[in-house]
């Protein structure tokens, strides 16, 4: 089985948010860099497992820059065989699936995985495109999946359930939480990521896609009004006559 | 012709439905348009769309939509957009939303945009806003092409019931053959889920164990509330992993939420913070979650808790 794993690039959690130019761009220059959580925790260690039980290959493609070298450099300690980077600045969701769906008709894959949105514009939406520009079927938010005979089966969350579904091969599914467990690269992983291939490839044209106009701050809440412990009744009216949520 | 979605479960339409029915109306009086909502497979009562501001309403009922494919619903969705004339497709942020929005904008080679909160600006093209970066940043994003597909967060427009119910119009169009089939359908019965809940009570390692938490679950049940918890609470498995909230876990916006014996993680604000009303429940003055909140109580939860549970009770009862 010949699976390819989507990962992207987000700034850490922690990161503080400053704007360049009143808002042209976002402060980039002291943000630290992560693997997009789900895509490494679930899509590319559910991919490595597949390919442990079935054979085949686990490729990772992102779409990014060279700076992205290092968390390639990591899945691939993680345990996938090679690695295709698009050289370019992931624009857009739209501009993304483009060049993931480039990638997947120029290979032979049984199965793409992505992860279940990216956690800084939460988009949730490349894996949907990916699937559409391939005419894949497309399964999202998946928890569980193995594999039964020629045929898939998944669990799927949806609003405060689980969805069982099945479905044929190639496919195109996004990973949530549970789908895996997270695995820590080992040292000798990290050697044998060194000599992998890391392939880089130019990026295919597209016409369309949104395009980002400018980025502002939130404004900040106004502070917290601190009520004393023994006065609940307070915090009621409160909640009652000033915020109106009950 | 602005087209929503109206998604249904079971026949019947959620609220974040509602507010893109809602949404759309808006939409359509910014731009001079009319707003049309589509159903897939059989809701009840389709006609009531048009209280929250639908001004027609098709109804493509065929028995392959009780089985949700995303390739089949998307080519219906966007085929029907075509039919309609349609520049404008609005979804509900939804796991099902979210699913089929960038199926259909590539179909009709249309810029989206997933989980806006604003209504377009379009005194210049067209804009919308998004949160990014967990709230922490709002991004303007321009929609350039001849057709426009978004999603709507939920709880960021109130359903409004303005208009008056219309009659329903049958419209179809060829389906493909469904790829994936829906084996099992498993739901929690009985609380509103995490996602669609307006209330939230949440609880975190300060509550010591699972054993405490029948006062976290009275008081949900008095306000009307939906549990939820952190993530060392879920991964120590005191509570299911439905109830995680978060970065890693259910990202939420309710009206209310009450944190209690939560620290307020960065992690953890990730999926909380764009909730209207947050109150924050905590013995340490220095927990960061204050810096978040509207509201604070400093002190030990196991004796603020039943406090605010009897001014609770005490309020619903008069
Ligand atoms: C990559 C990553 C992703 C993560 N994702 C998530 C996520 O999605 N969701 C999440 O929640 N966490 C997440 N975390 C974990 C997060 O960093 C925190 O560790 C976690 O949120 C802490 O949970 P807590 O507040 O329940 O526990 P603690 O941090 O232990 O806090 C307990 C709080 O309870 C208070 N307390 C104790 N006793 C009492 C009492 N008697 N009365 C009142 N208050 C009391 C304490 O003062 C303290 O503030 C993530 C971490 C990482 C590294
Ligand atoms: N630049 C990128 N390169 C490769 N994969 C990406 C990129 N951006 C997003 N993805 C994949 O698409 C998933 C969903 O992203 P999004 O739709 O942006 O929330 C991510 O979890 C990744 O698996």
């Amino acid at each position: 089985m010949n699976i390819l794993v989507a990962i992207s690039k987000t700034p850490d959690t922690t990161a503080k948010i400053t704007l360049n130019n009143g808002g042209n761009s976002i402060d980039e220059s002291g943000m630290s860099f992560i693997m997009n959580p789900y895509d490494e925790w679930y899509a590319l260690v559910k991919a490595i497992e597949l390919q442990e039980q079935l054979g085949g290959k686990v490729t990772i493609v992102h779409v990014g820059l060279s700076d992205s070298d290092t968390i390639i450099r990591k899945g691939l300690a993680i345990g996938a065989q090679d690695a295709i980077r698009v050289n370019a600045n992931p624009e857009s969701s739209n501009f993304v699936a483009h060049q993931i769906s480039a990638i997947v008709e120029s290979g032979s894959y049984d199965l793409v995985l992505l992860g279940k949105e990216s956690i800084d514009y939460n988009g949730s939406t490349v894996g949907a495109m990916v699937a559409e520009l391939l005419d894949f079927p497309y399964v999202s938010y998946a928890n569980h999946l193995e594999m039964e005979g020629d045929n898939i089966v998944l669990n799927r969350e949806i609003e405060g359930g689980i969805e069982k579904c099945k479905s044929s091969l190639p496919l195109v599914v996004s990973a949530a939480k549970g789908l895996a467990e997270q695995r820590i690269p080992n040292m000798r992983g990290i050697m044998m990521a060194k000599s992998k291939p890391l392939q880089v490839v130019d990026p295919v044209s597209v016409s369309y896609g949104a395009q980002t106009v400018r980025y502002e701050l939130p404004t900040e809440k106004s502070g917290v009004h601190l009520i004393p412990a023994d006065d609940m009744k307070e915090l009621v009216r409160l909640l009652h006559e000033e915020s109106k949520v009950i | 012709m602005i087209l929503v979605f109206a998604e249904h479960q079971n026949g019947i339409f959620k609220k974040n439905t509602l507010e893109a029915v809602t949404y759309a109306r808006k939409a359509a009086e910014l731009m001079n348009l009319s707003c049309g909502a589509l159903v897939l497979g059989n809701a009840n009562s389709p006609e009531s769309l048009g209280i929250y501001g639908a001004h027609k309403v098709w109804q493509f009922d065929d028995i392959h939509f009780s089985n949700f494919d995303s390739r089949m619903f998307a080519k219906a969705i966007a085929d029907i957009a075509i039919q309609q004339q349609c520049s404008v497709l609005v979804f509900p942020d939804s796991t099902t939303g979210k699913s089929l929005l960038g199926r259909v904008a590539i179909r009709l080679k249309a810029d989206s945009v997933s989980g806006t909160h604003t209504l377009p600006d379009c005194s210049n093209g067209f804009e919308v806003k998004k949160k990014i970066y967990s709230g922490k940043a709002i991004v303007t994003l321009s929609l350039n092409t001849d057709i426009k597909v978004l999603s709507l967060t939920g709880n960021s427009i109130p359903s409004e019931k303005t208009g008056s119910e219309v009659a329903v119009t049958p419209v179809t169009c060829e389906l493909p053959e469904a790829q994936v089939a829906v084996v099992e359908t498993n739901r929690v019965v009985g609380t509103v889920p995490l996602p669609e809940a307006e209330k939230v009570v949440s609880a975190g390692r300060g509550m010591k164990g699972p054993e405490n938490w029948e006062m976290i679950e009275k008081l949900a049940q008095t306000l009307g509330a939906t549990t939820a918890c952190s993530r060392p609470v879920a991964d120590s498995g005191w509570r299911p992993h439905h109830e995680h909230v978060g970065q890693t876990g259910i990202a939420i916006r309710p009206n209310l939420y009450i944190a209690i014996g939560i620290s307020g993680a960065i992690q953890h604000l990730a999926g909380v913070n764009n909730s209207k009303t947050i109150v924050v429940i905590n013995k340490d003055p220095e927990a960061p979650f204050f810096k978040a909140a509207d509201y604070g109580v400093v002190g030990d939860l196991f004796e603020v808790v039943p406090r605010l549970q009897e001014a609770l009770e005490d309020y619903y009862s008069s």
